[in-house]
């Protein structure tokens, strides 16, 4: 197979190293400050959804599909040499696809909710018009012969697809510095790391590389990166979109959800992955399909209260040891703003917190022991051996997993983590009853440097700490703008963690739609 | 239990090499053969090359079962038998990335009425679990089972013994019976010369769905193993679950035998031995197998029989060995997180249960309630569509033992004869043939009479008529008013007046001369017993 033929860019050029520099260089002049003007042109006070805006706009005749794609695909050559968001583009494709719905337009069809919006999908999420690498060079040249569900959903409501994100080798990292196709740059400062596994798709948003982006979530791979690099992240919760179409890490955990620049456009995505049920997951719950985005509302039409009745808690261990004090006190100021908006703020204890991280990294490398197991090397060609074609962490992660689920261990391990997996959702729960919703961090720091964490795992591992209890109890989570912190002279975003009940999205986006609108002057970035 | 070497052994049993030894009567129960080995408990704990020791084979089975379901158990993929290879696949039963899967409702309700089939209990709530390990026959690198909540658990069939085997019925436990999905087919090609060996994979069989059925350590002989085997395949017949087909795969057992010296609790080392065509071979393999352990006991090489997987061979009539087994293999089961438990409410179970037909055991119970001799029962039972036959020509008057003889002997040898006629398809309808032995119970023709029209009708050469009419027409009816029948005796007489001179001079042979005369001279019809009686008279009047 021809790679060339199927997607118009292939990014081998982060192999070489020596470019860092240079890189880093070039990349001074568009610096936060940049980032921040492209978000201010994009939005308005009071309505803060790019894809609302770019819909209107290509309906209303102000632009066209096609323009729009090609500013995002001149957009994309221009930074992502230096960023690294993309695996694989495909403009050929993407133009196309803008094509056909400009002529929608042009004959009165309405495409659809994404009229015109502009896609990023995590390369863990198969599309059948371009290569589904998951990140691995296990499956470098791998073409999936099905669109996934999401992919499919996304096309059927006029998104446009540019094509595919990268992240760390099956998802299986926090810094998206384990892929096989180069490590990706935090935007907002070319030494760090985007954050993962999801990096890619952060960071593509961040930089305006695409209106939206997919990413998948399995222990905070959504929102953590949404943090690093200030965009906003949804896990919804587990069984409410359908996995067809996910390369699975651990089945038990994994979701799809948007990233994007808004909660807005948080919504108006997840609405339209709703818009479609297939049978081909059976973890899916079927929920009535609802439209998350009609209920928000824009600033002017805000009540002076309008969190007014709503109760929420923090964890006190979120934001305790091992927390940095300037995410704490971004979190702390967060709530003083919420309390303003008319919430009520407690402190709750969750004592069962710390046990979560590792019950989720022993169940979830079991599953994913199990999952990787189909990766033959005989199909889906690729390269000859899991050797060759496994990562080192992927393979660190295996044996952990195959140790943890083997014959006279099982029970000291798998057994034991399935039990405090139920002691943190029954706790998580419980409060639930009490509460709307949680806010913590969603990552004990900010972004930090690339290679820092590479030669201690443990210490990467430990950075899931604020996302993984979400992932154990299926809670949806949204990550949106907290504030920023200054390290060496560098702003760097801080997200905050809104972690709602069990299918209540809704409700959830309505909060943290609220909390954006309401807090978008101060934090503005 | 087996008698190795007991007061009187066989003549081949002293030779060495694999003997054949007479098997225990199957009527011995395992509570029997306890209290006869209390009285050899010491010998049984001396080594196995002691002569005097009995042994006897403990025999478990776990029979893989196809459903015959139109598509795999967890993709749409048609699942058939046969075909082109690899051509039904599809990314779900293939393991592609992104790929999840989807349990068919068809599978949970055959194997829900295959659990209830075996007597045993269903589960309200069963999970599945992954069975791990490598194999290129298994695409996702797992297999897709149940591992400690299979779907059913606990029953037990009742096997017929055959009356060769001391006749009599057997309950064999059943432990359980869990879903899972089967793997693909491999076909090995040796190296020739300088070609080297190869293999090729068909992945249109991974994926199906299996019910495989554990039984208990119940069985001692090789043809109580062929006739659990065989109760299990009619099960599977009669709620048309599966089509238990051995050559062809879809039922596949997998026996597990030891042995051990009567009396002692232990197992011995059990060897599975697999790849069986038929339960006749079954039979005969479980059989050697039995004599092959013994005779290595008795030996004194017991520790030659070691853990490991041993292939039929037909040809050779004898088993030999595939791999050994080194450990335990560590299948790492834990739950199928894709697939959420199964949980079934009262309603569920309740609605597979009403879907099942009449099960052999009812059927066997009904029919010797009738009276039916056990040698027809089981012919009956053998074929579902001959026990609705015969039930429907019950429904339609038949008399039971006279419709049940007819039946199993000259309608199933011509069927025999007859190739490709199913019992469905059959041209004589069961009310014709309740009516056929209605008239031969009555008396209305004979017997002879009625071997004479049976073909005819089930030619269909008289289509639907009654058979009543038939004889009618043709004048068949049965002779037994005994005014016709002197008249005809007398004809016969006058007739012969040479042989009848001779028989009244003493030559008494000769009665079976005349009985054969008056039966011609009546075209058959004559009511044998008054004819006899009549004739017998008339002879005897002049002596």
């Amino acid at each position: 197979m021809n790679a060339g033929k199927l997607s118009d860019v292939r990014f081998a050029h982060w192999k070489k190293k020596s470019q860092e520099t240079r890189i880093f260089g070039a990349w001074k002049k568009f610096s936060a400050r940049d980032v921040r003007r492209c978000c201010d042109a994009t939005a308005c006070q009071t309505n803060l959804s790019v894809i609302r805006k770019v819909g209107l706009d290509i309906r209303e005749g102000r632009t066209t599909a096609q323009d729009v794609t090609r500013a995002y695909l001149a957009k994309i050559r221009q930074t992502d040499e230096k960023v690294g968001s993309f695996i694989t583009t495909q403009a050929d494709n993407a133009i196309a696809q803008a094509i056909s719905i400009d002529e929608k337009i042009c004959r009165g069809e309405d495409p659809g909710i994404l009229t015109g919006v502009a896609f990023a999908i995590k390369d863990n999420i198969c599309s059948s018009d371009s290569f589904t690498t998951a990140g691995s060079r296990l499956l470098e040249v791998h073409q999936s012969p099905h669109d996934s569900l999401v992919v499919s959903a996304i096309k059927a409501e006029g998104g446009i697809i540019l094509g595919k994100t990268n992240l760390d080798e099956f998802g299986m990292g926090s810094t998206t510095e384990n892929s096989a196709f180069g490590v990706t740059s935090n935007p907002w400062d070319m030494r760090r790391i985007p954050g993962g596994s999801s990096g890619g798709s952060a960071s593509a948003v961040a930089l305006k590389q695409c209106a939206a982006a997919l990413g998948s979530d399995t222990g905070g791979s959504i929102r953590q990166p949404a943090s690093f690099c200030g965009v906003v992240g949804l896990k919804p919760t587990y069984g409410l979109l359908s996995r067809h179409g996910l390369v699975a890490y651990a089945s038990s955990f994994d979701t799809i959800g948007p990233v994007t620049t808004s909660v807005e456009d948080s919504a108006i995505v997840l609405t339209a992955l709703c818009s479609r049920h297939n049978q081909l997951d059976s973890t899916l719950h079927h929920t009535n399909s609802s439209r998350f985005h009609d209920h928000l509302k824009n600033l002017e039409h805000f009540a002076s209260k309008p969190l007014s009745g709503y109760r929420f808690a923090i964890i006190k261990e979120t934001i305790g040891l091992g927390v940095q004090h300037d995410v704490v006190q971004r979190v702390l100021e967060a709530a003083t703003k919420i309390e303003r908006l008319g919430a009520a703020v407690d402190f709750v204890s969750c004592p069962t917190f710390h046990l979560g991280l590792p019950a989720y990294y022993i169940l979830a490398l079991s599953e994913a022991s199990s999952n990787l197991s189909r990766y033959d090397c005989i199909r889906l060609g690729g390269k000859t051996s899991r050797d060759e074609g496994f990562g080192a962490e992927v393979k660190r992660r295996i044996l952990m997993g195959s140790f943890a689920l083997s014959a006279g261990h099982s029970d000291a391990y798998y057994e034991r983590a399935q039990e405090v997996q139920r002691m943190v959702e029954a706790e998580l729960a419980c409060k639930l009853q009490e509460y709307d919703a949680f806010i913590l961090p969603a990552a004990p720091s900010p972004a930090y440097l690339k290679s820092e964490k590479m030669n201690d795992p443990l210490a990467m591992y430990s950075g899931d700490m604020m996302t993984v209890n979400v992932n154990l109890s299926g809670l949806p989570a949204i990550v949106v703008r907290g504030g920023h912190v200054e390290n060496d002279g560098t702003l760097l975003p801080v997200g905050l963690q809104i972690v709602g009940r069990p299918f209540r999205e809704r409700a959830l986006l309505e909060i943290a739609h609220a909390y954006e609108l309401c807090t978008w002057d101060e934090i503005k970035f | 239990m087996i008698r190795a070497g007991g007061p009187s052994p066989s003549p081949r049993g002293r030779r060495a090499g694999p003997i054949r030894l007479p098997r225990r009567a199957p009527s011995s129960t395992p509570t029997r053969a306890k209290t006869e080995e209390k009285a050899s408990a010491d010998a049984s704990s001396r080594t196995g090359a002691d002569a005097e020791v009995q042994f006897e084979a403990v025999i478990g089975i776990e029979t893989h079962v196809q459903l015959n379901c139109r598509t795999k158990a967890f993709c749409r993929c048609a699942a058939v038998y046969g075909d082109e290879p690899n051509t039904h696949c599809c990314p779900t039963c293939m393991g592609y990335p992104g790929t999840y899967p989807v349990l068919s409702e068809a599978v949970v309700r055959k194997a829900v009425q295959l659990g209830l089939g075996l007597n045993a209990r269903v589960r309200r709530r069963s999970k599945f679990d992954r069975k791990q390990y490598f194999y290129p026959d298994l695409p996702k690198g797992y297999q897709i089972s149940q591992f400690d909540e299979p779907i059913a658990e606990g029953g037990y069939i009742d096997v017929v013994i055959p009356v060769e085997d001391g006749g009599g019925v057997r309950r064999i436990g059943i432990t359980r019976a869990h879903v899972e999905e089967d793997a693909g087919k491999l076909t090995h090609y040796p190296a020739k010369g300088d070609t080297p060996g190869y293999a090729l994979a068909d992945y249109n069989r991974a994926g199906v769905a299996l019910v495989e059925i554990v039984s208990e350590p119940d069985m001692r002989t090789g043809r109580e193993v062929a006739a659990y085997g065989a109760e299990l395949r009619r099960l599977v017949r009669y709620l048309d679950v599966g089509d238990g087909n051995l050559s062809e795969g879809s039922m596949r057992c997998d026996v597990n035998v030891s042995v051990r010296p009567v009396g002692r609790e232990a197992f011995g080392t059990k060897v599975e031995v697999k790849n069986m065509n038929s339960f006749n071979a079954m039979s005969r393999a479980i059989d050697f197998e039995i004599d092959r352990q013994t005779a290595l006991i008795r030996a004194g090489k017991g520790d030659e029989i070691v853990q490991e997987t041993r292939t039929w061979d037909e040809g050779r009539q004898c088993t030999v060995s595939m791999r050994k087994k080194e450990g335990l293999a560590d299948y790492r089961y834990f739950p199928e997180p894709d697939l959420p438990p199964l949980v079934f409410d009262e309603a569920f179970v309740e609605k597979c249960a009403s879907a099942m037909p009449e099960l052999p055991g009812a059927i066997r119970a009904r029919y010797a309630d009738l009276g039916l001799p056990p040698a027809d029962v089981q012919v009956l039972v053998e074929d579902k569509e001959l026990v609705e036959y015969f039930d429907a020509a019950l429904a339609a008057g038949a008399p039971a033992k006279q419709c049940a003889n007819w039946l199993t002997g000259d309608v199933m040898a011509w069927l025999k004869n007859a190739k490709d006629v199913a019992v469905s398809s059959m041209p004589l309808s069961a009310t014709q043939l309740a009516e056929f032995c209605t008239l031969i119970e009555d008396g209305v023709i004979s017997g002879k009479i009625g071997k004479d029209i049976l073909p005819d009708l089930l030619e269909g050469k008289e289509g639907n008529k009654s058979v009543g009419d038939i004889v009618e027409e043709r004048g068949l009816k049965q002779i037994s008013d005994p005014k016709e029948i002197e008249a005809i005796v007398d004809r016969v007489l006058e007739a012969n007046p040479g042989q009848l001179e001779q028989y009244r001079g003493g030559k008494d042979k000769l009665k079976g001369f005349f009985v054969g005369a008056v039966l011609r001279e009546s075209g058959g019809r004559a009511n044998p017993a008054l004819s006899n009686e009549i004739l017998m008279r008339k002879l005897n009047e002049g002596r």
